[in-house]
């Protein structure tokens, strides 16, 4: 079962901290944040990167569309 | 090749007591490479100063914070002072930061502004009331994120002086010996211990009781992680934006049209602390070395796995192929992705709780205390490794 993992990129920052939690996962272009891939495997640091995001611009999907993260 | 291979420089730049920033980094920043640099402690260390290189360094895995304390890190004192979340990499970094991240992000934060809001305006009005002059380091600078960031943890504002003391002493640069800096930072840990033994006993709705909560149902970190944790958010949570505050009207007041601007239009003050957040280089140098882990070019250098790399923050946040006019205050600067709270996963935890901190602060004097003017002499700080004012008396 795949995730899905979205950036609002008009919401994010560019903190950076979601590249340095999960660099397979998060990359930086233009001073903002964007899912390498949007259909990942599962992956807890992915959560972890969407918990510590300070606006809360990462979202994760279950495969069935429930919202995993940020957790709250 | 370059002056890189020369011998190193003497640093940091700036001076203490001013918020102006060398002119040394504006070479530095024209010039090829990375040069070497020597602080009065540990080894030399290569310096950053432009911003693209600053986010390669600060943003990328091969460059480990925690790697420093197995070096001579270079440093401003003798003893070897950043411990804790700040010297660790991921994935313990990511343990310890997730613990703590959920009670800073903007949601949360803007539940605290109307509170910040009225702390600051409370404030306003006792300065007023008991007329001028007024210190606004101590009366309003400090009350404001020491009130927030106690109410927020779970530490009496009580305690104001005694720990001030103490997060003095872990942020300075002086002449405090190793040991000196030990025991006042056992001190800091000691009350600490108390405070979180009370919390354990009588349970409240704050950040320590949950981390408490983390440690002791879920086992997700040790007592002394959970210590420096709570004397880190307590140390950090509040020096900071008190030396901002009275910075950012200081350089305000150095430029009275952009101030007038402000008065005028209150609704540029987001981006106004943005702006100011980039233009005041808080530091006097930079800190928190970062190691190679392997070889990696940056800038025209290739630095070599185990070099340390200091990042002049504040110089890069000057970096004219990043922002227009880059040496110039502009409160209405679109775009401006600045480096002020750092960058990559020791990203300032409390960035989104200083941004409503300062734009309060500076929306409560813009608005109740338009006319505030220096009305003395300031006394700056010296021997600590973020600059601002000790006192500043203003009249209105």
């Amino acid at each position: 079962m795949s995730w899905h993992v979205a950036v609002d990129r008009e919401v994010c920052i560019g903190s950076g901290i979601c590249a340095g939690t999960a660099p397979e996962a998060f990359r930086l272009d233009d001073d903002r944040s964007h899912p390498v891939a949007a259909e990942i495997e599962p992956d807890e640091t992915v959560l972890d990167a969407a918990d510590s995001c300070p606006v809360l611009a990462i979202t994760v999907h279950s495969a069935t569309g429930e919202e995993l993260g940020p957790r709250p | 090749m370059t002056s890189t291979d020369a011998e190193p420089v003497a640093y940091p730049f700036n001076e203490a007591t001013a918020l102006t920033l060398s002119d040394h980094y504006e070479d530095i920043r024209a010039a090829e490479g990375l040069p070497r640099v020597r602080m009065p402690y540990g080894e030399t260390a290569r310096l950053v100063t432009r911003y693209a290189d600053a986010r390669l360094v600060l943003g990328d895995r091969r460059f480990s914070r925690a790697e420093a304390t197995r070096h001579d890190a270079p440093r401003q004192s003798e003893a070897q002072t950043i411990t804790g979340i700040l010297s660790m990499d991921p994935p313990d970094h990511t343990r310890l930061r997730t613990l703590v991240a959920k009670a800073f992000t903007v949601r949360r934060v803007e539940k605290l502004r109307p509170d910040v809001r009225e702390l600051a305006e409370g404030l306003i009005q006792d300065m007023i009331a008991a007329g001028p002059p007024a210190d606004l380091v101590e009366d309003y600078a400090l009350p404001i994120p020491v009130g927030v960031i106690c109410r927020l943890l779970g530490v009496p504002e009580a305690d104001r002086p005694r720990f001030r003391k103490w997060s003095d002493d872990a942020l300075s640069t002086s002449s405090l010996t190793a040991e000196e800096f030990e025991a006042s930072r056992e001190e800091l840990r000691a009350y600490m211990a108390d405070l979180i033994a009370e919390h354990r006993a009588r349970p409240a709705d704050d950040l320590m009781t949950a981390l408490i909560e983390a440690r002791d149902a879920q086992d997700r970190l040790s007592e002394l992680e959970l210590i420096d944790l709570c004397v880190g958010i307590l140390v950090a949570g509040h020096e900071t934006t008190a030396s901002q505050i009275p910075n950012f009207l200081h350089v305000l007041l150095d430029h009275p049209d952009q101030f007038a601007r402000l008065r005028e239009d209150p609704g540029l003050i987001p981006g106004a602390v943005e702006e100011l957040l980039r233009f005041v280089p808080l530091g006097v140098g930079a800190g928190q070395p970062r190691y190679a882990l392997e070889d990696v070019e940056v800038g025209g250098t290739l630095v070599r796995a185990g070099e340390p790399v200091l990042v002049a923050v504040g110089a890069a946040n000057r970096d004219a192929l990043r922002f227009d006019d880059a040496g110039r205050l502009d409160i209405a600067r679109a775009d401006n992705s600045h480096l002020g709270f750092g960058h990559g996963v020791h990203h300032c935890l409390g960035a989104q709780l200083a941004r409503v901190e300062l734009q309060e602060a500076l929306r409560a004097l813009v608005l109740h205390m338009p006319g505030v003017h220096v009305a003395g002499d300031i006394v700056w700080k010296t021997e600590m490794l973020v600059r601002g004012p000790r006192s500043m008396p203003v009249g209105w």
